[in-house]
Order: structure tokens, then sequence, then C-alpha cells
């Protein structure tokens, strides 16, 4: 050991030593390789709508606006229109907001007010966590072996009895809007409980104490000074629930029902454009393959714009708490 | 309310703090506690619905044949999804091996850069925006840069739609978890003459790596279970894996079979659903425990 150190202070050339040109010369080549990838991520965004938006464009210009206002999709008769797929999109999404965002806002104030003791509550994020994990494909498989079967009797009772209402004026015949929606809400449960948690949990202590302290109900607060406060987060993890639920393919190809029809009852069957993409496409033709690609844009253009507005929504929210 | 005494300068009386249980305020928040721990339970159920049906339906039918048996034909009795697991593994495989360095290289650019630079700010935008990416479009994307180009379905097709879906999150986290390590360590490596680069490799990437492996598991495990993307570009395949050719995958065999009128069909769809979601708890819980260690 001794030996070793001798000979260490002994050396000419010490431990320490000028960077040398090769020092220099991979220090180059590492930052000009990490800018390159980097602008590699900002170019694969633009070509992902550059090849699509490319394939679309003559389509675009032989059809223009009229696909997306047209109700009639026949490969035969080269009629194209989307409309009732638009309808589709925003129809499931919405039911699937109104459910699991009420549910997951309802679960993010359940698992960041003080409810549960530390333990159980870890125990109940993780398994929301979990339902995140589930691919929606297996969502889609319970869905029809389990989901439909046991919400049938429920359905043929909304329908016999309140039949009147246009939400139930069709019975359930398998598929359909209800139970897709019903799995995208479960879809998008652990999205919405997870930021608005984050949200929630972004509010100062001093608030929820001071307004413990003026004397208000557990729920009195929650409600008059928790959930204003943070409210800015909570929306935005509802634009992003609702970003997600529009681009969901799996789970609704295989419960929605597939049929070309707008309406309004939650129980008659629909379509989607991310559906009308799976189901379509392994079969298209060349010309067909230029069509759905269109459909695509529209898609890519109603997904980026929502998924645009809630990061912007909950980046402003982060700079202001932060003041 | 109560308040109203002690705002007219009256005394505060000792009973009056003390909680009424039949004050309709108090009424309110047990109501709504309840509808609280009403949704919570409500949102545990499908969970469980799920493990339930698959542990009892897939596990029914999961035997050591199905691993290594092709999947049978119409009314076959018997066979299995092996060549499935083996495309799923290679396209996620593909897909690691593209994202993971480029994700990680971006990501290094990034926290060097910090809010400062342009691109860096821009790279971000666009990796947060490609989260949001609805699967399918990566498969579409696929379609025409690499189906419509080689002229057949392939399994790289595939593996670079999935690696499209991977690229933002591994970026995303690994940036975070670079940006997590303390900067007087980077500042003690400058100290002693490092180069910046050598200061990234030798000294805040190994801090960081926990993190970084952390989310590339978490992408592996939710490109497992995608299907959208593979749809029309992996396609599905009844033979052993050929890369050049269309290739099977577990996700796209759910599918397929889900909607056979075949009963042995729908059992292994329910098989492969078992063996899917115990591929991506695992891939879960490593994840977890890398996490957890690195506090």
């Amino acid at each position: 050991m001794a030996m070793e150190q001798q000979s260490i202070w002994d050396a000419t050339d010490t431990l320490s030593r000028p960077v040398s040109k090769r020092d220099i010369f991979f220090d180059k080549v590492f930052r000009w390789v990490t800018h390159a990838f980097t602008l590699g991520t900002i170019f694969v965004l633009f070509y992902i709508v550059f090849k699509i938006g490319g394939k679309a464009l003559p389509v675009i210009s032989e059809f223009g606006l009229e696909f997306i206002t047209s109700t009639t999709w026949d490969v035969n008769a080269g009629k194209f229109g989307i409309l009732p797929e638009i309808w589709g999109t925003l129809y499931s999404s919405i039911l699937a907001l109104i459910l699991g965002g009420s549910f997951g806002i309802a679960i993010a104030i359940f698992l960041t007010q003080d409810f549960l003791h530390y333990r159980i509550q870890i125990v109940l994020k993780n398994i929301i966590e979990l339902l995140a994990a589930i691919p929606s494909v297996v969502y889609g498989l319970w869905g029809i072996f389990v989901l439909i079967p046991l919400i049938r009797p429920l359905a043929d009772y909304l329908h016999n009895h309140f039949g009147w209402i246009p939400f139930f004026s069709t019975s359930l015949s398998g598929p359909g809007m209800f139970p897709a929606a019903l799995v995208l809400s479960i879809m998008i449960l652990p999205t919405v409980a997870a930021i608005s948690q984050d949200a929630l949990l972004a509010v100062p202590l001093k608030t929820k104490e001071a307004a413990y302290g003026m004397g208000t109900t557990r729920w009195e607060a929650i409600l008059r000074v928790m959930l204003p406060t943070a409210s800015g987060g909570i929306f935005g993890s509802l634009v992003l629930g609702f970003g997600r639920a529009l681009g969901e393919t799996m789970a609704l190809a295989m419960l929605v029902g597939n049929s070309n029809d707008i309406s309004l009852s939650v129980f008659s069957p629909a379509d989607t454009l991310a559906t009308l993409l799976a189901l379509n496409f392994p079969e298209a033709g060349e010309y067909e393959a230029s069509v759905l690609m269109y459909a695509a844009c529209v898609l890519l253009l109603i997904t980026l714009l929502v998924n645009i507005a809630g990061a912007t929504i909950i980046t402003r929210c982060d700079c202001r708490s932060m003041k | 309310m109560n308040f109203k005494n002690s705002g007219n300068g009256e005394p505060l009386q000792p009973d009056m703090l003390e909680r009424r249980h039949f004050e309709v305020r108090t009424l309110k928040s047990i109501v709504l506690s309840s509808i609280t721990i009403f949704a919570a339970v409500c949102a545990c159920l499908p969970l469980f619905s799920v493990l339930i049906m698959l542990i009892y339906r897939g596990g029914k039918r999961l035997n050591l044949e199905v691993f290594y048996s092709l999947p049978p034909t119409a009314f076959e009795t018997g066979g299995g999804f092996g060549n499935a697991i083996l495309g799923t593994l290679f396209m996620i495989g593909l897909a690691a091996l593209i994202s993971v360095p480029f994700g990680i290289m971006a990501a290094i650019y990034l926290a060097e850069q910090g809010h400062c630079s342009r691109i860096a700010q821009t790279a971000r935008f666009c990796a947060k925006t490609m989260t949001g990416l609805p699967s399918i479009l990566a498969g579409v994307f696929a379609y025409a840069a690499v189906v419509l180009i080689m002229g057949h379905y392939s399994a790289w097709a595939g593996g670079i739609a999935l690696s499209i879906l991977m690229l933002p999150m591994i970026l995303l986290t690994a940036e975070e978890a670079i940006k997590m390590v303390p900067s007087p360590m980077r500042e003690a490596a400058y100290g002693m003459g490092c180069t910046p680069s050598q200061a990234m490799v030798k000294v805040t990437l190994p801090v960081a790596m926990p993190g970084i492996i952390t989310g590339v598991v978490l992408a592996v495990a939710r490109a497992a279970g995608e299907t959208a993307p593979l749809l029309f570009t992996a396609l599905f395949s009844d033979y052993w894996l050929h890369p050049n050719g269309p290739t099977a995958s577990l996700a796209v065999l759910i599918y397929n079979y889900s909607g056979m009128p075949f009963e042995n069909q729908i059992e292994l769809a329910w098989a492969a659903s078992l063996v899917l979601v115990i591929m991506v708890f695992i891939l879960n819980i490593i994840s977890r425990a890398i996490g957890q260690r690195k506090k």
C-alpha cells in the first residue's frame, strides 16, 4: 500500500492532466450528437405531420370540406364523409369525460384531503395507477365478455321505462356507445386523478389551515377553498383526459359497434375516427388509404388542439403557483 | 351559522365549538364524504373485475403448450401463441433500440440547455405534444413512411411505430431524472477538470440512471400493450417470426381472436391477455422498485 502511494507521488505525470485534444474532440462530438438528436425530435413530429398530410393532400383537394360534412362512406361509389365519425368521437369522449372526470376528481379529493390513513392512501393510489397500466385491448376483451352482459339488463330497463328520453331511445343490442364510453371513462380516470392530485397537493397547506381556522367543515374547505384554488390544474387534467379519450382506439373498436350513424341514443352503435382508421386501413387500397389519411389528419388536428390547450393551461397554472 | 354570535362581540361559549351531528353543514359533509368513498370503491371495481376474469378465464387455458405452439386454425383445438410472444418481444426490442438512445441523447441536451435555448424549448414542446398523439396515428405514420415504401407489412414497421410512442415518454422522464442530479456534483466534476461531456457521462448520467431506467421500463410496458399502431404495420401472422413479413403480436392476437365465433380462439385471447397483463405488471413493479431505491 505504502509502495503504491509512493509511486503516485513520484510519478512525473500526475493524476490530473490538462484536457487533451482527444477530450476536446470527444466533447465536441458529444455536444454535436445531443444537439442532433434534439433537432431529430422536432423533426420527427414535423415529419409525422408532413407524411400524413402529404398522403392526404390529393384527397383533401378533391373532397374539400364536403368530406367533413357528409355522412356516407361507400368505397364502391367513391363517396366518403366522416361526419358520423366526428360526432361519435366527440360524443363518446364527452360521455367518458363526464363519467371519468367526476370520478377522477372525487378520487383526487379522496386521496389528498386526509380522508385515509397514509398507508391505505398509497395502496389506493397504486391501484388507480395500475388501472392505467392495463392495455386497452384487454379492456376491450373485458368489455365484450363481462361489461356488456352486465349492463344489458340496466339498458333494457332504461329503454323500456324511459324510452321517451332521446338518450335511451334505442335498445342495447350488444356493442354500443354506452359500454364504449364506460370503458373509455375507466381509461381516462387515472389521467384525471393523477393530474388533479398534483394540482390539489400544490395548494399551500396554509391555505387549507386558514380555511379550517375559520371554522369550516372539511367539505366547505374543499368546495370553497381547495377546489377553486386548484381549479386551473383540475381543468387542465380534464382537457388532457379528453385528449386521451379522443385518440383511444382499441377499446372503442371492440365495443362501439362500428355503425355509420349519428344518434343521440347512448345505446345505439356508433363509430369514431380512430376506429374507422383501425378497421378500414388493413384492407384499404391505395386510394382508400389516402382517403383514410384525410380522416387521420382531422383526428390529428383535433387531438393536437386539445392537447396543446391542456398543456398550456397546466403550464400556466404551474407558473402562477410558483410565483 | 353560529359565527354571528361572536361577531356581535359576545364571548365564544365552549358549547358553540362542539360538533353538532344533525346540523345541515355536518350532514352535508357526511353525505359528500360517503359519495367520495363510493366513487373510490367504484373506481377500484373494474381493476379487480378485470384481474379476476383474467385469472379465471385466462388461467384455465394457460399451459406450457401455448408458449411454444402456433395459433390454431378455425376448428382446431389446442394451439398457442408462441409466435405472438416472440413478435411482441422483437418489436418492443426494436422500438427500444431506436428510442432509448434517441430519447436519452435529446434529454441530455434539454437538461443542459434548460430554458435558455430556443431549440430545447421547441423540442420539449414537441415531445409533450407527441405524448398526446393518438397511438393509431403512429400506426398511420409508420404505414405511410415504412409500409408503403417497403411495399409490404413488416415487423420493422411495427417497431418504428412503437418507437414513435416510446420516444417522448423516455425523453421527458430522462430529462427530469437528469435535472434532479444535484448541481454541486456536476460542478465538482468541472472543478476536477472534466469537460462538460465527461462530467455528463461519468458523473451525472450514472447518478440519474435509476430515474432514466424507470422511464424506459414504463415506456416499454406501455408499448407492450399497444395494439393500434401494430394493426396495419405489423398486421398478424400465423407463422413464426419473420421480420420482413407480417408479424404476430400478443395485442393484435387478442383483438383478432376476441371477435371470432370459436370458443378455442376466445379462450386463447383470454390466456394471451393474462400473459400480456402479467408482463406489463412485472415491468411496472420493476420500475417502481427502481424508483423506490432511488429515494
